[in-house]
Formats: C-alpha cells, structure tokens, sequence
C-alpha cells in the first residue's frame, strides 16, 4: 500500500477537515478562544466545497442558525468554548427534542466565566452532559489527538445523522492548538453516514414515528414534505400535544435511542489492560500523561494500565465495571475538580479503590504526578 | 414580474369565495387565540398574499419563536417550524442559507422579536437576507398573561408595570430602518385589505422586510387599559392611533401626534445577503446551489 498523504496540521484545523470529509456544508459561530481556528478555517474552506460560513452575532444565534440548516438539509457545525457553550444550551435542547442532527465543538478552556481564556481544562464534561434543562440524551465524543480530531470529528457527524440528535466534541485547548503530521484519510477510505430521508408519500410522513425503537428518517424543507417541528413535545406527526402518555413516551424515547445503543456508540481505546493490578481511566490530554506513566510503569515492571474512553457520553459503565472487578485501584486524572471520577466511582461499585488526579491550574497533568500515584498502589 | 399579480378591487365583484382549505392543516384548528386577538385577522392577510403570489405551498417556510404569534406556523400547510423564545430569526437564517429558494417567512411579537430576539433582528435587518419578518406588535407579552413589552407606551399598564409603565417603547419601523432592512412597513389588523397588499409587496421584495403589525390584544392589554370590547379597542388603538402614510405627508407635525404611520413606509435596493454568497462561493472558486 502507498505511503499516506501526511500533512501537518493543527487540532482545530484537523476539525475543519473532518467535517468536510464527513459532508459538512454549514458552519455558523462566533469568534472565542481557543475554537477560533475552526472558524476561521472553515471560513476558507466551506466555500470552495458550495458550503456556507457565516459568522453570527453570538452563539445563541450559531447553534440556532445550524440547525436551521440542518433541516434544510445541510450537514451543519459550530465550534465554541466554555463561555459561549453555556450560551447554546438552550439551543442543544432544542436539537434533542426535535431530533435534528448537528455537531458542536467545544474547546475547553480554564473556567468559570472568562476565567483563563487560553488556559486548557476538561471541566466541562458534565455540562456536555447535563447543560441544556430536562432529560435528554448525550453523545460526546473526546479525542486525544490532532489525528484523532479528524477521524471523530467525521464519527460525530455519522452519530448524528444516525440518530437524530446533537453530538458533541469535547477536547481542550491543549489538543486543539497542538501540531502534529496527520495522515489524511482518501476519499470513500472512511465511511460517511449519509441522512435516512422519507420515501413514503408526502401525506402520510410522520417525522417523530418510531416502529420498533427504529429512527424515522427526516426529511428536508422544501422537498415536497410540509412537516412540523417544534421544540413542544409533539405526537408522531410531529404536531404539539398535551397528551401525558404520549409526552413521557417522546422523553423517553429520545433518551432511550442513545442509551440502548451504547455499545455501538462508546469506543474505547485499551493499554496494557490484559493482565492491569492498577488502572488509569483518561481521556483528551490527561491520557497522553497516563499513557507515557503507564509505559514507564511497565519498564519498571509495574502492571498497569490504561482505559481511554473515545466517547464520554454516554458513558463506558460496563467497560469501567470489568476493569474494577479486575485490579485494585482505578486512578482518574482529569483537568477539572472532579467529574468523570465520580462516573468511574459510580460504574465500579465499590469493587476497587477509585482516586482522583485533579488540576486546575491550566497546566496539563504531569506523568510523573500519575506515576506517583500508581506507584502508592504498588 | 412583480406587478403581475397584485390585486385588483375591481375584480372582487366576481370574486369566488377564497379558498383557504389550500393553505390550513386539517385537524389543526381551532386555534390557540382568545376572542378578539387580530392575529387571526393577520393570518388570514398573510395567506391571501400568499396566494397572489401564484407560488406552490413548498415555496415557503414558516418560522417563529415563542408566543400567541409564534404559533401560526403551526396552522398552515407549509414547511414550519417553532422554535425557541427570541430564536426564529437565527433559525431562519440556517434554513434560508441552506435553501436559498425557499420563500421564509418570520411570524413573531413584539417581546419575541425585539426583547429577547433583539440582537437577533437588527443582525437579520443589517445583513439584508432574504426574509420577511412579521412583527405582531399587541405591546404585551400575551402568552405569560400580560407583561408590558418593547412596545408598551409609557404609562400603560401591564401585570409587571401596575404603577404605569415607565420605559421609552421601541419603533419597530425606525429600528428595521436603521439597522438596515430594505423594506420597512406597518399595516394593522383592522386595516387588513391594506395589509395583505403590503405582505405580498413583503414577499416579493429580495431582502429584509419587515412590517410593523399593529395588532390588539383584548384579553390582557385591553382588560388592564380600560377598553371596554375587543372591537373598540381595534378601532382607538389601530384606526384612530395610524394615519395612511399618503395622508400624513400632507399634515403638520402637531396633527400626527400620537399617530402612527401605516403603508409602505421605506424601500430601497441594497445587495443582498444569500445573493452575495453565491458571489462569494464563486470567488472562492466553489460551486453554489
């Protein structure tokens, strides 16, 4: 096989190519640190491919503007940060309800508020998961790499296409502005989910049916199929309802399309696993010290081992689960002050002991505090 | 092409009864509305310059945020879509961007479109997009039963502003003009025959346009300002309160006092926005829609 076409590339610009490998042709954001690259080069970009950038006046009006596009048919993206992924809560909301597919990037930053603005963090895992009101269902992706980047860049929009439903891409400002010689995938080399469109009559379309747990297709405005959306809970016709059955069916509906599909959805990278006495559970730029604390680890003969959840939400509780019925402690470094630890804790039941490696200072987690750590359970 | 279709009154002794089956989903009515509210009245103007316009139902897309307003998309056969309070706009946008045939049309209100969607509507107005931007200005929030809006004149009362408001109310006209729309207007309800002509100028004018819609709302701003029925208050508040704007060039500023000015009242040809991206695209050497 010939060599691949490498090219160096920032994170953030590996995001911009993945979408449009993924069919993205609707960008609408507003300028933040530290997502701005994706912005600027989709700026560039979208165009030569008949895409649209625009800029918005905020992120309120990005996340709405997305999903406006979205169901004109465009495949659609936003890139924020913390400050304005607060924003776009609401509008996450909306896309749940009405199950329209979109991708939002959010490059964590130090926070609350402004806080550190080019300061990295993963301090916003839980709001990826509970920021926008009510029940809901999440899918959050969380690469670790420039390379990474693209390739889940493309699988978030696969996921939301397939489901019907918003996903987000969680990584911090660190693999975001990182550079790094980045294999491009050929055409037709990496599968792209296209949207299911109706092919029934017009008349008789029901954008919110579900026979047997399946997703209905979507259909696309102006195509001859003159549906309803609303962000009220609506029957199967997509139409408003007051109906009590049928509104707590639609909740949990939604919910249940993401939660029963787990094992297709969570994708986890395993190093060293097989015969692991202590655990490392990372994600983003805190597993890349854990990887390099548990190589070292090994030279001096020390087992352990690595669990890299690629999805964050929903989350790997099975995989966490066998991992702590497995060794005798589960360390969870992460940038913020404690969030998915307590997803770690909760997965392992008690079987083993779990402990937190937490920093908010905006500097990465060093191997050595990692390895420090290990070491205690040796 | 614009001309082709307007309507003509002296065709209306002939007139068939209008057909409004064509354009209302079945099983969808009744409405939402009290008695009394004018968006009935407004709805049924808009589908009548619909109509004129000789253009399919899939043409067009019906999109609004969150209140009494906000939920006509919900009525008519067209592509809808109700989205969140202050929003429709952005949502608007994405859609008219992603379709740039589609015909969009805004349904909103006064607290909808200028409180929380402020921002939202002078960014639409500026970029000139294609769109046409329905502002059904009853000067309350009538969904959350009657707090005062962008709108409300000051000393008017509503269940936030018991002591008379005391707040400087927007003009909608003057800030679509000023934030750069190309066709600005204000209509009435109770002048409806006016207003179905000025929406289907609306809808075929390429670029923001926005009218002013002066609508009443009995139930709360009407109850609270001592109104005595639904139909005085449309006659003080819509007729006696606007002048045609043909009528008041002629009039010396003391006798337009307290009157708002109806019709057609700005226009102008400016490039616009979905037009300018095909340009773009086409600089960038990419292929448009």
């Amino acid at each position: 096989m010939a060599e691949k076409k490498k090219k160096f590339m920032q994170g953030n610009e590996a995001c911009s190519e993945g979408a449009i490998y993924a069919g993205c042709r609707f960008y609408a954001g507003y300028p933040i640190t530290p997502s701005t690259e994706i912005a600027e080069t989709l700026s560039v970009r979208l165009p030569k491919f008949g895409g649209v950038f625009m800029q918005m006046e905020d992120e309120i009006a990005s996340i709405c503007a997305i999903v406006g596009a979205s169901l004109g048919g465009a495949k659609s993206l936003t890139a924020t940060s913390g400050p304005g992924f607060s924003l776009m809560q609401e509008g996450i909301g909306f896309a749940c309800i009405t199950e329209v597919p979109c991708v939002i990037v959010n490059v964590m930053r130090s926070g609350p508020s402004t806080g550190f603005p080019t300061g990295p963090s993963q301090s916003d895992v839980m709001q990826a998961k509970w920021g926008t009101h009510g029940d809901h269902p999440a899918i959050a992706l969380t690469p670790a790499s420039v390379q990474e980047i693209m390739y889940e860049t493309i699988r978030a929009f696969n996921l939301s296409e397939l489901y019907r439903t918003p996903v987000i891409i969680l990584y911090d400002e660190i693999i975001g502005h990182m550079r790094e010689a980045i294999a491009l995938p050929e055409p037709d080399e990496i599968e792209v989910v296209e949207r299911k469109k109706p092919s029934c009559k017009p008349e008789e379309y029901k954008p919110y049916a579900s026979n047997n747990g399946d997703i209905a297709p979507l259909a696309v405005y102006g195509e001859g199929y003159r549906f309803h959306v609303t962000g009220l809970y609506h029957a199967e016709d997509g139409f408003p309802t007051n109906n009590t059955k049928l509104i707590g069916e639609a909740n949990e509906r939604i919910v249940n399309k993401v939660n029963k599909n787990i094992d297709k959805i969570c994708i986890n990278e395993e190093f060293y696993l097989d015969d692991a006495e202590i655990g490392v559970v990372a994600y983003g730029v805190s597993s890349k010290s854990a990887k390099f604390a548990v190589k070292e680890m090994r030279k001096k003969g020390i087992k352990a081992g690595l669990l890299r959840p690629k999805t964050i939400w929903p989350f790997p509780y099975k995989a966490v689960n066998k991992l702590a019925k497995q060794v005798k402690a589960i360390l969870v470094p992460e940038m913020n002050l404690g969030q998915v630890y307590y997803e770690v804790e909760r997965a392992s039941r008690g079987q083993c002991e779990v402990k937190g490696i937490f920093k908010v200072d905006t500097e990465a987690i060093h191997p050595k505090k990692i390895m420090e750590e290990i070491e205690k359970f040796t | 092409m614009e001309t082709a279709a307007t309507p003509k009154k002296t065709k209306k002794a002939k007139q068939t009864p209008f057909d409004y089956s064509k354009y209302i989903r079945g099983g969808k009515l009744p409405h939402i509305w009290c008695p009394g509210c004018g968006h009935g009245i407004v709805l049924k103007s808009l589908l009548r310059a619909i109509d004129t316009t000789g253009r399919s139902n899939n043409d067009f897309a019906l999109v609004s945020g969150i209140g009494c307003s906000s939920r006509t998309p919900g009525y008519v056969d067209f592509n809808t879509l109700h989205t969140l309070h202050g929003r429709a706009l952005a949502y608007a946008t994405g859609l008219k961007m992603a379709k740039p045939n589609l015909k969009v049309i805004v349904t909103t209100g006064d607290g909808d479109a200028l409180a929380i969607g402020g921002n939202h509507f002078i960014h639409t107005c500026r970029r000139n997009i294609d769109m046409v931007i329905m502002v059904y200005n009853n000067y309350i929030y009538g969904m959350t039963s009657g707090q005062f809006s962008p709108t409300t004149a000051q000393g008017m009362i509503a269940t936030t502003s018991r002591y008379g408001n005391i707040e400087s109310p927007f003009d909608v006209c003057k800030m679509a003009e000023a934030s750069g729309a190309t066709f600005v207007a204000r209509g009435t309800a109770y002048h409806y025959g006016e207003l179905e002509k000025i929406l289907y100028e609306a809808i075929m004018h390429k670029g923001t346009a926005v009218i002013d819609i002066i609508d009443s709302c009995p139930t709360y701003y009407g109850r609270f300002n001592k109104f005595k029925t639904p139909s005085e208050m449309m006659e003080k508040i819509e007729k006696e309160g606007t002048i045609p704007l043909k009528q008041a060039a002629g009039l010396p500023p003391e006798k337009l006092q307290g009157k708002l000015i109806r019709g057609i009242i700005y226009k102008k040809e400016r490039p616009e926005y979905t037009s300018e991206y095909a340009k773009l695209v086409e600089k960038a050497g990419g292929k448009s829609k």
